[in-house]
């Protein structure tokens, strides 16, 4: 085991995806010779060459366009999106070539689609944003979104071994702040599944990405104050793990969601509508969501903290709901 | 000519089949058997047609919504195409979905989507797995004149041509893009002419002489095979319908119409066949009832088949995985 950050983990999953199966290779911009713009593909043109690690125009559209017919050909291409905000150029390819593929030809498309999300980073509107509401409500897709380099890792291996087209949205906040242990070789961490990162029973947080950090430190904050608080990384988010949410629900009654994207018609707004229709008795309160504000992401600091949850915000939540 | 008897008479058939299948499908919608849109390409036939002809049987063609000729000439049958139309259980779709979005990877055909110009790129991504598989060989995507406005055709006609890839870029320009001429949606005679941003060929032919798009695409599809890249071929033709049945297209001259039909590609085709004498009045009967028949036999199947369940609506949305 080595300790790894959470994009080392990235980039060790790609390389040893690219190693074991010569179908997988890389697209996008930049991700060549110099690796990316976060370096999430340092080196791996280095190792498997420019046929495998392809340097795209500014084209997010041809990217995932062309990464879709190579995937029909059963190539399995993993695309990168230089930031999440620019995903919106590929968008119909996503929503209408891709996840409508199976359902109306049959024909798979084993696609990735690689994409540095979120804030706390001072990238403004255009380098921010946390755009996995968008294709939540997309049939056909899969979304999976990491907090830990363990878990990134091993979710990104069963992303490219998947026969659907899955997003990956990989937060830039963790990238070089988040390491720990990470099993070296052959692992993957099944989509659909969550996780329980703390244990707890006076309330469940379900969150995802670098939320569950926030949460996590939330939940140390109120320990103190004798509130003990489960957190549950859900990992992928599209096809949800109703089962882990259910038991959670039935197990602490009381339930907090926190996202990073926006409130209106985010995850949380379905988690607490299915949570409300299906455990309804087993509420002992309502269903509360910390989210970021609805406006675009600003860029001076302080507006960006106001815009965002934090450890803060999420507490002050769980004292309200443990109270309640 | 280097077409031999055989190929001329099978192209000749496709051609024929082509007409007569949509032919009947209009009768269907007019009968108001179809529950949903129907969009013919009467009078262009002969470049779908003519393309497939041209390519070997591994080569793969990302279709648009009228190019049922590819379809026909890669072998689906009749009866599937109709039970497409008739949203059927045995439709190529599951009667999920509707008009000419059939596809079939084992027929070498890509599912059309109504978003015009996506295959542009996609076409490009096949190629570049034709390029990384070791095949020789390449992709086509067929579109109109009225998508190459669209940004996709741009990025897939870039991307395609700074890496060199195998696919031809084939446009259908029949003239309108639903009611818009294309006079007014582009400042340019042909969209051939965009071929120099990419610094690929670019060419214009007569998309209704069967023979000149089954040479243009021979030499381009060589050129592609070789690692020469791209070439755009623009097919001018006439769109002799409404943009879809319900569209009785009274915004295009009549006199337009006219013109154009003197140029219809059976008649173009039946006047060299004859001339070459492969092609007798014998034959065409011959062809003609075996045509008739393998429709009649189509339709009545489509008919029998059964619709799918309301609960096969859930099935399929995710592959699973292996």
């Amino acid at each position: 085991m080595a300790v790894l950050t959470y994009i080392e983990a990235i980039r060790q999953a790609m390389w040893e995806e690219m190693k074991r199966d010569e179908h997988v290779f890389i697209l996008g911009e930049d991700v060549g010779r110099y690796g990316g713009a976060f370096k999430a593909t340092q080196s791996l043109y280095q190792e498997f060459g420019p046929d495998r690690v392809i340097d795209t125009p500014i084209s997010e559209s041809a990217i995932v366009g062309a990464a879709i017919g190579a995937a029909l050909m059963g190539m399995r291409p993993v695309a990168e999106m230089q930031f999440a905000d620019f995903i919106s150029c590929a968008f119909d390819q996503i929503v209408n070539f891709a996840a409508k593929s199976y359902y109306r030809w049959g024909a798979k498309v084993p696609l990735v689609i690689r994409a540095p999300s979120g804030g706390g980073v001072h990238g403004g509107p255009f380098h921010s944003q946390n755009p996995e509401g968008w294709f939540f409500h997309v049939p056909g897709l899969k979304v999976v979104a990491p907090s830990t380099p363990r878990d990134a890792k091993g979710l990104l291996k069963a992303a490219i071994r998947d026969d659907n087209p899955v997003i990956y949205f990989e937060h830039k906040l963790l990238y070089r702040r988040i390491k720990e242990e990470v099993d070296e070789g052959d692992y993957i961490v099944p989509l659909g599944r969550a996780d329980i990162k703390r244990e707890g029973k006076d309330l469940t947080v379900l969150t995802y990405g670098a939320m569950l950090h926030a949460s996590i430190e939330a939940a140390q904050k109120v320990a103190d104050e004798g509130i003990d608080a489960q957190v549950v990384d859900l990992r992928t988010l599209l096809p949800l793990d109703w089962e882990i949410i259910q038991e959670c629900v039935k197990k602490t009654n009381r339930v907090l969601i926190v996202h990073e994207d926006t409130k209106t018609g985010g995850i949380g707004a379905e988690l607490a509508a299915t949570i409300a229709d299906q455990t309804f008795e087993f509420l002992d309160a309502p269903i509360r969501r910390v989210a970021s504000l609805d406006t675009p992401v600003p860029y001076s600091p302080p507006l960006e903290e106001y815009f965002l949850p934090n450890p803060k915000k999420i507490a002050a939540a769980m004292r309200d709901l443990a109270r309640y | 000519m280097s077409l031999d008897r055989k190929k001329m008479l099978d192209m000749y058939y496709h051609l024929r089949l082509t007409r007569a299948l949509e032919d009947r499908v209009r009768i269907l919608y007019r009968q108001g058997k179809i529950p949903g849109g129907v969009y013919l390409s009467t009078g262009q036939e002969a470049i779908s047609v003519g393309l497939t002809h041209a390519l070997e049987p591994e080569d793969v063609i990302a279709i648009s919504y009228r190019d049922l000729g590819a379809l026909l000439t890669r072998g689906m049958a009749p009866a599937s195409v109709f039970a497409q139309y008739l949203g059927k259980i045995t439709s190529p779709t599951r009667g999920k979905d509707g008009s000419l979005h059939i596809g079939d990877l084992k027929l070498g055909i890509i599912c059309p989507v109504s978003i015009l110009a996506d295959n542009i790129p996609v076409a490009a991504g096949i190629a570049l797995a034709m390029k990384l598989m070791g095949k020789k060989n390449i992709s086509v995507a067929l579109f109109g004149e009225g998508a190459s406005n669209r940004g996709d055709f741009h990025e897939g006609l870039n991307l395609a041509s700074v890496k060199k890839l195998p696919v031809l870029y084939v446009c259908i320009n029949n003239q309108f893009a639903y009611s818009t001429p294309l006079s007014t949606t582009m400042a340019i005679k042909d969209v051939a002419t965009r071929a120099a941003g990419y610094n690929i060929p670019g060419q214009v032919l007569d998309g209704n002489d069967i023979f000149a798009v089954h040479s243009a695409v021979a030499e381009a599809a060589k050129r592609a095979r070789q690692g020469e890249g791209p070439t755009l071929l623009e097919c001018k033709t006439m769109r002799m319908t409404g943009h879809s049945e319900h569209d009785n297209a009274n915004y295009i001259p009549k006199n337009l119409l006219e013109q154009w039909k003197k140029k219809d590609p059976i008649l173009i085709m039946e006047k060299h066949l004859t001339e070459a004498k492969v092609l007798t009045k014998r034959l065409k009967e011959e062809i003609t009832s075996r045509i008739a028949k393998g429709i009649e036999e189509g339709i009545k199947a489509a008919e029998e088949a059964p619709l799918p369940k309301g609960e096969e609506a859930e099935k399929d949305v995710y592959a699973p995985s292996s």
